[in-house]
């Protein structure tokens, strides 16, 4: 009798993101594969042994999988980890969580929980909106800014930072310079990893903030035709986002310079997810059409001649008199922080969305942590 | 039995099918010979075939390879076929399969990628086409080797 070796072995992802009974043989090829890993107890469940030690929330999260509402333990490294209606329930929570951000309404939510603050790079932003949602939910914080001065610069590794602070917090925010590791923090840890910038340009709490700024200023992401304006090519945070709006039915039209444009493999991204991006060059051609403008930052450093800086710079430039040919409603967002690409005159207007958008940080990242250490479900 | 270019084995595996001078890369690949074996190990090289006009063919005596081990082969040989011989016989013959997941058999060209410093990891990368062109993509960094025998361990 020949074996059948050619079946397709699944990964766990594929297992737990299947809904309904697992198939046998599908159990069956996943064990051939991973002789340490066990399985098979009736068609609903299942138990799966990893190798590494401390794993519990492998097991829960494969739970938290298929219970695509339960988002306890979940390790947030890229935004790709997140279905849609996971998102749509983060934002729903985030909603809620607003209140409580602005101070309005009191929240010992998190009562008791510690969440370590990683820092391998420095980013006074992102690290106060985290300490801010933890604390505004009752939690404490802990933690570094900068490698300078701690273990690291003695050469000790992630992995270990990260498996011993993972023994005294309930959640680690981790930012580091190396493209990968905070997916690399997260096999280590015993506790959840939320990403906060990790080199590869994975940011997904900022694409979260993102969305939810969008959903509250329009109502909808569906549907909304989004300009992306700027450094399409090198800034990656920007292809998460351009990415997963196209997942979640947003139209899209990419400005930017030949030379800054977005890079095929992410166009076919978002065309296999079922957007076609337009691509443009100039704003002017477009902006009248446009809901939302997504400017970023276009960085002196790819252009070798300054007066071409100079020159493309003048054609991207956001001040009242472009902003005069764009719809009424139309809303303009910005990462931060900017330089010269907004003009200071557009931030006391009804467009200008960018200082809302940096506080949506905190309730949404509140949601997060809410979500994952199960303080709400 | 019909008549062989090679010598016939008693027991082990035969690697068929492998595209034209990549045997020696097969064996790399399944890390053959081993130091502690005495298995005799033999690769013919630019075999006349009526199916794919030339191929190589690699023999391992007394070493029935394990598909797991031998999927990675597909990576540069995806037509190549295992045959496990027992008594002069074809017992079994399977086709490769490139599996799911590939640790430890490509190493990531980024150099700014976690799996390139000293952490206790070893290369990972998640197969998102197995059908030529083979795309791989790194578990950690993200990004997609576009040389991919280049980065073979
Ligand atoms: N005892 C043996 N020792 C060494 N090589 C063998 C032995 N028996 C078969 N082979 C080789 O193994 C391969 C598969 O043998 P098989 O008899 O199945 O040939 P086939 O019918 O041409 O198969 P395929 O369809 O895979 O080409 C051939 O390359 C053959 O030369
Ligand atoms: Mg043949
Ligand atoms: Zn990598």
């Amino acid at each position: 009798m020949l074996k059948d070796f050619n079946k397709e072995c699944p990964t766990v992802n594929d297992i737990a993101s299947k809904k309904g009974p697992v198939d046998q043989w599908q159990i069956a090829a996943f064990a051939r594969r991973r002789p340490r890993v066990q399985i098979p107890t009736g068609p609903h469940l299942f138990c799966i042994v990893f190798p590494r030690e401390g794993k519990r929330k492998d097991i829960n999260t494969l739970f938290a999988f298929r219970n695509s509402m339960n988002l306890i333990n979940k390790d947030v490294v890229s935004i790709k980890d997140f279905s849609n209606k996971e998102i749509g329930h983060v934002l729903n929570v985030a909603e809620k969580m607003i209140p409580v951000a602005q101070g309005a309404k009191k929240s010992e939510m998190l009562k008791g929980k510690l969440l370590a603050n990683l820092f391998f790079e420095p980013s006074t932003r992102t690290r106060l909106s985290f300490e801010t949602a933890m604390k505004r939910l009752g939690g404490k914080v802990i933690g570094f800014d900068s490698s300078k001065g701690t273990s690291i610069e003695k050469g000790e590794n992630i992995a270990d930072t990260v498996r011993v602070v993972s023994g005294y917090s309930d959640l680690i925010v981790i930012r580091h310079p190396y493209e990968g590791s905070a997916r690399l923090a997260a096999e280590f840890s015993k506790v959840p990893i939320i990403n906060a910038g990790d080199g590869a340009g994975r940011h997904p709490t900022q694409c979260l903030l993102d969305l939810f700024t969008i959903r509250k200023e329009k109502g909808a992401i569906e549907n909304q035709h989004v300009g992306l304006l700027g450094d399409l090519k090198y800034g990656r945070t920007t292809h998460s986002l351009a990415s997963v709006l196209a997942r979640m039915g947003a139209k899209l039209t990419c400005i930017a310079p030949q030379e800054l444009q977005l890079p095929k493999e992410i166009i076919e991204e978002c065309q296999e997810r079922g957007t076609e991006p337009k691509l443009m060059n100039r704003l002017e051609d477009e902006i009248k059409n446009l809901d939302v403008l997504y400017v970023t930052r276009i960085q002196k450093e790819r252009f070798p001649d300054p007066a071409e800086y100079k020159r493309i710079m003048s054609y991207y430039r956001i001040d009242k008199e472009v902003l005069g040919r764009g719809k009424k409603d139309l809303i303009v967002m910005h990462p931060l922080p900017r330089i010269t690409e907004i003009a200071s005159e557009v931030d006391s207007l009804p467009q200008a969305v960018y200082f809302k958008q940096a506080f949506n940080g905190v309730p949404v990242r509140m949601a997060l942590l809410a979500l994952i250490l199960g303080g709400i479900k | 039995m019909k008549e062989l270019k090679i010598q016939p084995i008693k027991n082990g595996s035969v690697i068929d099918h492998i595209p034209p001078g990549k045997a020696l890369k097969v064996l790399r690949i399944l890390s053959l010979p081993k130091k502690d074996t005495t298995s005799i190990i033999s690769a013919v090289m630019n075999v006349p075939s009526e199916t794919v006009g030339k191929k190589d063919i690699v023999k391992i005596e007394d070493k029935e390879l394990d598909p797991d081990e031998s999927d990675k082969v597909a990576l540069i040989a995806p037509h190549a076929t295992v045959n496990i011989i027992r008594d002069y016989e074809v017992i079994e013959k399977h086709a490769l399969s490139i599996p799911n997941e590939l640790v430890n058999i490509v190493k990531c060209p980024n150099p700014s990628c976690i799996s390139n410093s000293n952490e206790p990891i070893s290369p990972r990368f998640k197969v998102i086409s197995k059908r030529p062109p083979i795309k791989l993509r790194c578990y950690y960094c993200e990004r997609e080797p576009a040389d991919i025998e280049a980065q073979i361990i």
